[in-house]
């Protein structure tokens, strides 16, 4: 007999996060770095591990390297299983066509084969661009108890915000009749998080159906859902309530890295009954230095500390030198903070020099943003970055 | 790859008794997040040793849940990697060995199997990166038929009451001695590191079941200093021996030392098992000063000049202070310590005061509450 999964999950995460402009110019949204030691695909992948669901294909398309290094063959998080697993299914070369993944729905389409594999029921499909804790088991169980041939995971946002979002509007019974995205006058709070359930045979035809419309921009939330809403298929709203958060702008990931500072953060990694996995570093443990200054922060191994960190969170091998001041900053790792520096409501991409002395950002009472430097470049001792600046070349003294 | 490796687990025990009454010494905790046999066993993953047999006595749990498959030192592997030897007994021995060359006789399948030349023997027993391939570089170099490691101490430095010691000439170990007390200006310390052919090997362990030898040292290197080249190498790296509790207490103090920290630690290269925490979080009342930490720590007091293992948590008004304290320990809130080695899962109540001195730390055992 033929083994079979009962659920198969299909995490997205080849979109190119262009509004992170210089934390994705060379490595996907999924995998840039989060919390001190975790990654963004860190948490769909634990709470598909949680969940019980041990068979999840990763599409990858958009600067893969670090993100299919980081996943490698899924032992961190339990799924280097011999039936199922993490697999990375980045666009292939087909016998009669090859593509790269034109939308949401046609990178699934192109994996059609990878899903059959496991024969199952029902199919999952996440992005790689949220932070939040869920039971997607919980979620199967109410799209199994309606009889449902699609289930959306939503969340109630405020109404003033409801306008981002793209809002579903559901009947008393938590079947939906209509999808509106992003209305001007929204007719409910309740916004899509990006979180489907199909019945894996309905999902199938409408992929297929999908793929032979050369109209289709084979986008779930613009294409999928609203033809089988209108073909009168059932689909319901899960309300999920819990912490949250789109992380695909730098306000929005920085919001969502300080929600975890304070006595009682709003989001808590450390709850052990629903562990987030990561691929840890080897590092040796943290030093925190005479004379150094660590409040309200969260810091990682490999990290020596000697300046002062307030309200900061700072990865692993992360250097802050005598005099150097971090305050109100996410720093990545492997950075080094020379004497004297000071970098405020600044976010400091891996493997980056800030020289002696420099400065970077501005306080968030300026008003000019958060400033955000890019991966593998060297601030030189003395310069100077603005509030809100996006650097993506070397700075040296007298600027770019 | 050119040699095999052994490493004893348990041979020294009995130098830290309140410690290993519950695990292998290889299995002690050290530094935050490792354990003692990560050094051994990192030096041979570094030195391209690849198969590599842990030998085992008693109180292994917890060895065997560190070293698991040998993953996380990249020893899980088809063709050699890392095995555990629990002691071999057969029908008519029941018994339990009591010494290194019996312990090499319930292993001779081991060795018989392993194609590798020669043969590195290490211990548990210290906080050091020795290079094993400089190490079999020059026992090959001088035609050795054993080499020794040893390192230099001088007078004080050295805080053990008692130690194997060689006298060397001209690189050549020509006598050895049991020191009850250490009092010359400077002796040479045996490490516990031996290299030699494998083939010499078996036939020492062969000649000794023959013969009824029991003790390496005496019997078989002692006994040989003059018909055998016996080598010492030199070991001029930091080296810790974790020859009693004050020893321990003291050579984890000695990695809040910037320069012995980065030579052990620097080159990311001691290798341990990953357990994934929380990264640490301070509080806004958090002072720290001289310590290292391991991830997973919620820290809302004062540490100053201390080791804290994983998930420790300093309340808010407590003050540790010159101590080590290790995994799940938690610190109520305004109580203070100092010179206090906490072993895992302790609970200090609110309040509660205790101390130890630094020449005498206070050992707090695993899974007590005060």
């Amino acid at each position: 007999m033929m083994r079979k999964k009962k659920c198969v999950a299909m995490l997205l995460a080849g979109g190119q996060g262009s509004r992170l402009y210089a934390l994705t110019t060379n490595i996907a949204k999924p995998a840039v770095s989060f919390g001190g030691k975790y990654r963004i695909i860190d948490f769909p992948l634990s709470n598909c591990v949680n969940s019980g669901i041990d068979t999840v294909g990763v599409l990858t398309q958009y600067q893969p390297l670090i993100l299919n290094s980081y996943i490698g063959n899924g032992q961190p998080w339990d799924l280097d299983r011999n039936f199922g697993g993490v697999r990375i299914l980045p666009p292939y070369q087909g016998k009669n066509s090859s593509d790269w993944y034109k939308g949401t729905a046609n990178a699934i389409y192109q994996n059609l084969r990878f899903i059959n594999q496991f024969n199952p029921d029902y199919v999952l499909v996440l992005s790689g661009d949220h932070i939040y804790k869920m039971n997607y088991s919980l979620m199967l169980n109410y799209h199994i108890l309606n009889d449902a041939d699609c289930t959306i995971a939503a969340i109630n946002v405020p109404m003033e915000e409801a306008s981002r979002f793209g809002i579903i509007n559901t009947n008393p019974d938590g079947s939906i009749y209509e999808f509106e995205e992003k209305p001007k006058k929204p007719k409910s709070t309740l916004a899509s998080m990006g979180i489907y359930i199909f019945s894996a045979k309905k999902l199938q035809k409408y992929l297929e159906e999908d793929s032979q419309n050369p109209k289709s921009s084979n986008d779930f939330g613009k294409d999928i859902l609203p033809k089988m809403l209108s073909q009168g298929e059932k689909m319901m709203a899960y309300e999920f309530e819990g912490y949250w958060k789109d992380v695909g702008t730098i306000d929005s990931l920085y919001e969502a890295n300080m929600d975890l500072l304070g006595d009682n953060p709003k989001f808590d990694v450390t709850d052990t009954s629903w562990k987030i996995q990561s691929r840890s570093p080897l590092a040796p443990p943290q030093y925190i230095g005479e004379g150094a200054k660590t409040d309200n922060s969260i810091i990682m191994s490999g990290c020596e500390i000697f300046g002062t960190v307030e309200n900061s969170i700072l990865a692993s091998d992360v250097i802050v030198k005598k005099g150097a001041v971090i305050k109100n900053s996410i720093i990545m790792g492997d950075v080094v903070v020379e004497e004297d520096a000071v970098i405020e409501y600044s976010i400091i991409d891996e493997n980056v020099t800030v020289g002696k002395g420099a400065k970077i950002g501005e306080p968030k009472s300026e008003g000019k943003g958060i400033a955000v430097v890019g991966r593998n470049l060297k601030i030189d001792a003395g310069a100077s970055i603005d509030g809100g600046a996006i650097i993506d070349k070397d700075i040296t003294k007298e600027g770019i | 790859m050119r040699a095999v490796g052994i490493i004893f687990s348990n041979i020294h025990d009995n130098n830290v008794p309140e410690l290993a009454r519950i695990r292998t010494l290889g299995s002690i905790p050290f530094g935050c997040r490792y354990r003692l046999i990560d050094f051994p066993l990192s030096n041979m993953v570094n030195s391209g040793i690849d198969t590599v047999g842990i030998i085992t006595k008693s109180n292994y749990q917890s060895l065997m849940d560190h070293v698991g498959s040998g993953k996380d030192w990249d020893l899980a592997r088809k063709d050699g990697g890392v095995i555990i030897l629990p002691p071999y007994g057969d029908a008519e021995s029941s018994t339990l060995y009591t010494s290194r060359l019996e312990a090499l006789k319930g292993i001779t399948n081991f060795l018989f199997r392993a194609d590798e030349e020669y043969v590195v023997m290490t211990d548990c027993d210290a906080v050091s990166r020795i290079n094993y391939n400089e190490v079999i570089e020059y026992h090959i170099r001088n035609h050795a038929d054993i080499t020794l490691v040893y390192k230099k101490f001088k007078d004080g430095e050295y805080s053990a009451k008692n130690a194997t010691t060689f006298d060397v000439k001209d690189g050549r170990i020509v006598n050895v001695n049991y020191k009850e007390r250490l009092q010359e200006e400077s002796y040479n310390v045996f490490t516990n590191v031996f290299v030699m052919k494998k083939s010499l090997l078996q036939n020492i362990v062969m000649d000794s079941i023959s013969h009824n030898k029991r003790h390496f040292m005496t019997d078989v290197i002692a006994a040989n200093v003059e018909g055998m080249k016996i080598m010492g190498f030199e070991h001029k790296g930091f080296y810790a021996g974790i020859t009693s509790l004050q020893a321990y207490y003291d050579s984890n103090m000695h990695m809040l030392d910037e320069k012995v920290r980065h030579e052990i630690f620097s080159d990311r290269s001691v290798f341990t098992k990953i357990r994934d925490s929380a990264p640490t979080k301070y509080g806004n009342s958090a002072i720290v000063k001289n310590s290292m930490i391991a991830d997973g720590c919620i820290i809302e007091g004062e540490v100053e000049n201390s080791i804290l293992f994983r998930n420790v948590k300093v309340a808010r008004g407590a003050v540790v202070k010159n101590s080590i304290i290790m995994q799940n320990t938690v610190l109520g809130e305004n109580s203070t310590l100092n010179c206090i080695i906490a072993d895992k899962n302790v609970t200090i109540r609110d309040r509660k005061v205790l101390s130890g001195s630094e020449n005498h730390p206070f050992y707090i055992g695993k899974g007590i509450m005060i």
